[in-house]
């Protein structure tokens, strides 16, 4: 693809930052697919939209807001129930620093 | 060559709620880990965040009280990035139309007001907590902070020492406190604060490479780690070597910033607006019930005490700088109107017996008003200001009223001219030598007869009228 929205090092560094292992075939596929898209995108470029308020949001509700309410929380028994690896207190991951 | 440093600080204020931003759980610092979560906080698939109100009502009165504009559309976005103690794999922030822009705090510097313009205030999330395993290669999460409220108060680098830096700081702190919305406790991370500094040479208007500074969990740690970083980084400079922008922790035993590897990566956040939140429109009336809740500020509260006061400086810096003493003193000034004598007892009797028993003013078992009684018995001679001592420390610890004290234990001071006299010709006749010392000019022997009085009286004679007394009982003595 010649005239690329976005290079083979973009999308390495992307699959970095989402921690996503590609093999070099994914890596090449991905840009030529990633490349379509935005390419499509592009043509909504094409119409006037100087003097329209961007769009916030899907729905036109505004200010959903509850009240500084307690309401309970989880034990930890099942907070902790879903973990790859816990101990009973903690979520345990490997080291990080 | 001349350098100047440029200085912005970032400053993390946690939020006095109830409940997390975004769900019921408690906010409660020290329940046991993973017990303040659900599954919002834990980040469970299909579950969605509501804001809490009263959020963004605080955000609102900061941004009152800082001087900022208030956005009239304001939303969340996603800043995405892994890390253990965040649960979605993104923390929700605000980016673009952050709830407040544009404000400003001004501090005295060396007699100078200087105005530090903040850039802008938004609303988010904190992460949990991590804890290091010091001998298995593990990490241990706990989620109970996860969702804290937190307001990022971003400065702009209007800040061009560590002193300044430090000032400011205070000054942000005393508004969150007085504003109720934060504890303001650094030591315990309740209010953080990170600065990037970089420097150039006097004159220049480009600014620097700069360094992030973390790790600072006191006022004066941020000093010392801007007071280091600055000559560290001049240092480098005059080696005609390049700074490196990085971030840099501040070591506080060695007194010293460490830099930290870091991943170009790692500041690659990518913010998207966030779909689970709807916006956020703050109308006048909003506004205008908040501003209606805001208390007299730190700022305005020093000038009219030192106008309607007339306090000295050191005075006024102690009592404002916790609002409910500043109520304190005020409430005993309108029950004794001598306000440098109340300032005088509460700067010393009063704060010494809080900070023992570690109490609030707000609670404290002297009521204004019974400190005010307490004065006016000096004030009109029924007892000394040492016996005042006395019975302070009983009102403090039995909660009674000063009269009551002096009534039961018979503190009266003893004004009664004929019976001092008695006391005070018996200590001269007791005495000879050291009258004849005195009268020979050993004039400071005067102190060793206030005392011999004192002792004979338990403390309670009227100390002026011993002086007037003793000092013409001696001079007779002289010329006799
Ligand atoms: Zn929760």
């Amino acid at each position: 693809m010649k005239e690329g929205k976005i290079s083979l090092e973009e999308v390495k560094h992307i699959a970095k930052l989402a921690r996503l292992r590609l093999s070099e075939n994914e890596e090449e596929l991905m840009t030529h697919q990633l490349n379509n898209i935005l390419l499509y995108m592009e043509k909504l470029n094409e119409l006037d939209t100087s003097n329209i308020e961007p769009m916030h949001h899907a729905v036109e509700q505004v200010n959903v807001m509850r009240d500084d309410k307690l309401k309970p929380s989880l034990s930890s028994e099942k907070a902790l129930s879903n973990a790859p690896q816990q101990n009973g207190v903690f979520f345990v991951v490997p080291k990080v620093l | 060559m001349e350098y100047e440093a440029v200085i912005g600080l970032e400053v993390h204020a946690q939020l006095l709620t109830e409940t997390k931003i975004f769900c019921g759980c408690s906010t409660k610092f020290g329940a046991e880990p993973n017990t303040n979560v659900c599954p919002v906080c834990l980040g469970m698939p299909g579950v969605l965040p509501v804001v809490n109100r009263k959020v963004v009502d605080f955000a609102i009165k900061l941004a009152i009280a800082t001087n900022c504009s208030i956005a009239s559309v304001s939303r969340f976005a996603r800043k995405n990035y892994f890390y253990p103690d965040l649960p979605k794999g993104y923390q929700i922030s605000q980016y673009k139309l952050p709830i407040a822009e544009n404000g400003w705090i001004d501090v005295e510097v060396g007699g100078n007001v200087r105005r530090i313009r903040i850039r802008r205030i938004h609303m988010e999330e904190d992460a949990g907590k991590l804890i290091h395993d010091e001998h298995q290669p593990m990490s241990y999460v706990d989620f109970n902070r996860a969702g804290v409220p937190l307001l990022e108060i971003v400065s702009e680098p209007d800040i061009r020492t560590p002193e300044e830096a430090a000032l400011y700081l205070k000054a942000l702190r005393d508004i969150v406190v007085y504003l109720g919305i934060c504890d303001g406790n650094m030591e315990e991370g309740s209010f953080r604060c990170d600065a990037n500094v970089s420097l150039r040479p006097i004159g220049s208007r480009e600014l620097g490479v700069k360094t992030e500074l973390k790790n600072m969990n006191s006022f004066r740690n941020v000093q010392r780690a801007l007071e280091f970083e600055i000559r560290r980084q001049r240092a480098l400079l005059e080696r005609g070597e390049r700074i490196t922008q990085e971030t840099r922790l501040w070591d506080a035993a060695k007194g010293v910033t460490i830099g930290m590897r870091a991943k170009e990566e790692e500041h690659d956040y990518r913010y998207f607006p966030d779909p689970d939140l709807v916006p956020i429109v703050i109308d006048k009336a909003w506004i205008e019930k908040m501003r209606k809740t805001i208390p007299e500020l730190p700022n305005e509260k020093r000038r009219r005490f030192a106008e309607e006061y007339g306090l000295p400086e050191k005075d006024i810096e102690i009592l404002i700088s916790d609002r409910s003493l500043a109520d304190y003193f005020e409430e005993t000034v309108r029950y004794f109107n001598n306000p440098k004598m109340v300032s005088n007892w509460i700067l010393s009797e009063l704060l010494r017996e809080l900070n023992r028993s570690n109490c609030s003013p707000s609670n404290c078992p002297v009521s204004p008003q019974n400190l005010a009684q307490l004065l006016e018995l000096i004030d009109n001679g029924t007892i000394s200001g040492k016996i005042a001592k006395t019975v302070f420390e009983e009102m403090y610890s039995s909660g009674k009223k000063a009269s009551d004290i002096v009534k039961e234990r018979g503190l009266k001071q003893v004004a009664d001219e004929g019976l001092l006299e008695q006391i005070i010709e018996e200590v001269i006749r007791s005495h000879p030598t050291e009258v004849e010392r005195y009268c020979r000019g050993e004039v400071k022997l005067m102190g060793f007869f206030v005392g011999q009085i004192m002792k004979r009286t338990q403390g309670k004679a009227n100390p002026k009228l011993v002086n007037e007394i003793l000092s013409n009982k001696l001079k007779n003595s002289q010329q006799g």
